[in-house]
């Protein structure tokens, strides 16, 4: 258990590489892409998890003295989440254009094309 | 608590096999969702509500939206 | 490359990312361990200027100059959708298509949710100093929210009390008030995006200084982002029709 937050985060992440190597559509691979992604996210929230910790936001039942988890990591991924979000929807509309302009999504007819 | 984390730890992996697995991208927005549900369990886990509000709203909604909207602007011709 | 090389290429380059990543987490401390040197600097911080959301403080507070950054990615990609998505000529002039039937009860069920929505979102933005939260949050609520109004089956609407063009600037403002904060912070000769402004007491709605503002800037920024992105994938697929290949 003292390594199966680390192990998951790995195995999500080559798991979306993996998924970019074999697809056979764009949107597939840019699907892919953000499960890379989200390895990342757990990859930094399992570093800063604390057993029996609070969650950082302090309140009347939160004191500054308690022990918490780290919010520095919790602050690189909630703003990451965000901007992915947005990146993602760059390369869906790039597919998109490809769609358009080749009538394919498939990358190796892609590069059948450009000969 | 260890446990629930343990678990979640377990769902995520799972749901995103599951994304990649699903060769049809149509039917990827939705397990794509159900990885944004699963992530949001483990991070309310991990003691991170922030993160996991900023997660539920694009994780599944947002990004699934996108990609549905693409792939049926893409099908439209054929 | 064939696809078979391709296979190979990433078995044996997996295979060695696996091992490399596999060697560093050894060396990580274990996981869910005590020891977080970054995180006892970060509160450290957090309650110095008053602010009671450690991860709002480090945000924008701490790591104010990485958040400009990332909001620049942001702002940068949803210019580069805008651009990407342009109607061409050909879809200009092809009519919309015929909306579907909607349930009833989906419709008012959309309706009821909007104002709901739409408050929560604003909540999660104001709230960001003390409760989990903040504009990156609560901008994107607002988005999904405005949207429940095509959920509810109504496009025409959706485009009349959704002007994109005044999103489209509101975006703009919300990155630009963001800059604008920072540069006050750079004149008063405390650095950019330094915290310059009253701090207030720790739990109050108004505490944290500079926090509260940046996160409503961030908030507009976000927000009319999303609505923006949103409304050129939805014309892309509804009004210009599908595509004609």
């Amino acid at each position: 258990m003292s390594y199966y937050g680390y192990f998951v985060a790995g195995a999500i992440m080559l798991t979306g590489a993996v998924g970019i190597a074999r697809s056979r559509n764009l949107v597939h691979a840019v699907v892919c892409l953000s499960v890379s992604q989200a390895g990342t996210y757990v990859l930094l929230l399992s570093i800063g998890y604390q057993r029996h910790a609070a969650a950082p936001v302090f309140g009347s039942t939160i004191k500054p003295s308690t022990k918490v988890v780290d919010p520095v990591v919790q602050a690189l991924c909630l703003t990451d989440i965000v901007v992915s979000a947005t990146v993602t929807a760059l390369l869906l509309a790039l597919s998109l254009q490809i769609a358009k302009h080749h009538g394919t999504t498939d990358p190796d007819e892609l590069s059948a094309l450009r000969g | 608590m260890t446990f629930i984390v343990g678990a979640a730890l377990t769902l995520v992996l799972a749901a995103a096999i599951a994304v990649v697995a699903s060769q049809d991208p149509s039917r990827q927005a939705v397990t794509l969702s159900v990885l944004g549900v699963s992530l949001t369990v483990l991070f309310f886990a991990l003691q991170a509500p922030d993160v996991a509000l900023s997660q539920l709203a694009v994780g599944t909604a947002i990004v699934p939206l996108m990609v549905m909207l693409t792939i049926s602007k893409i099908r439209g011709g054929r | 490359m064939s696809r078979r090389v391709r296979m190979w290429m990433v078995a044996i380059a997996g295979a060695a990312v696996a091992v490399g990543m596999g060697l560093a987490f050894v060396d990580l401390p274990s996981f869910g361990g005590s020891h977080h040197p970054y995180r006892d600097a970060a509160i450290h911080g957090s309650v110095a200027h008053q602010t009671a959301n450690a991860v709002s403080a480090v945000n924008f507070d701490q790591r104010g100059l990485d958040t400009f950054g990332e909001e620049s990615i942001l702002f940068a990609s949803i210019i580069g959708v805008s651009a990407l998505l342009r109607p061409s000529k050909e879809e200009q002039e092809a009519g919309p298509s015929q909306p579907g039937r909607v349930m009833e009860a989906t419709r008012i069920l959309g309706y009821a949710f909007i104002p709901l929505v739409l408050i929560v979102g604003l909540d999660v933005i104001s709230h960001g100093v003390i409760t989990p939260g903040g504009g990156f949050q609560g901008g994107i609520i607002l988005a999904s929210g405005i949207h429940l109004l095509y959920v509810a089956g109504s496009y025409e609407t959706l485009g009349r009390l959704r002007p994109v063009r005044l999103f489209e600037h509101g975006e703009a403002i919300g990155a630009g008030a963001f800059a604008c904060l920072g540069i006050a912070g750079a004149a008063t000769a405390m650095g950019f995006l330094a915290n310059l402004i009253p701090l207030g007491s720790f739990g109050q709605l108004f505490s944290a200084g500079t926090v509260e503002l940046l996160n409503g800037a961030v908030g507009i920024e976000v927000g009319s982002g999303v609505i923006v992105l949103i409304a050129k994938f939805l014309d892309q697929a509804i009004l210009l029709g599908p595509q004609k290949s």
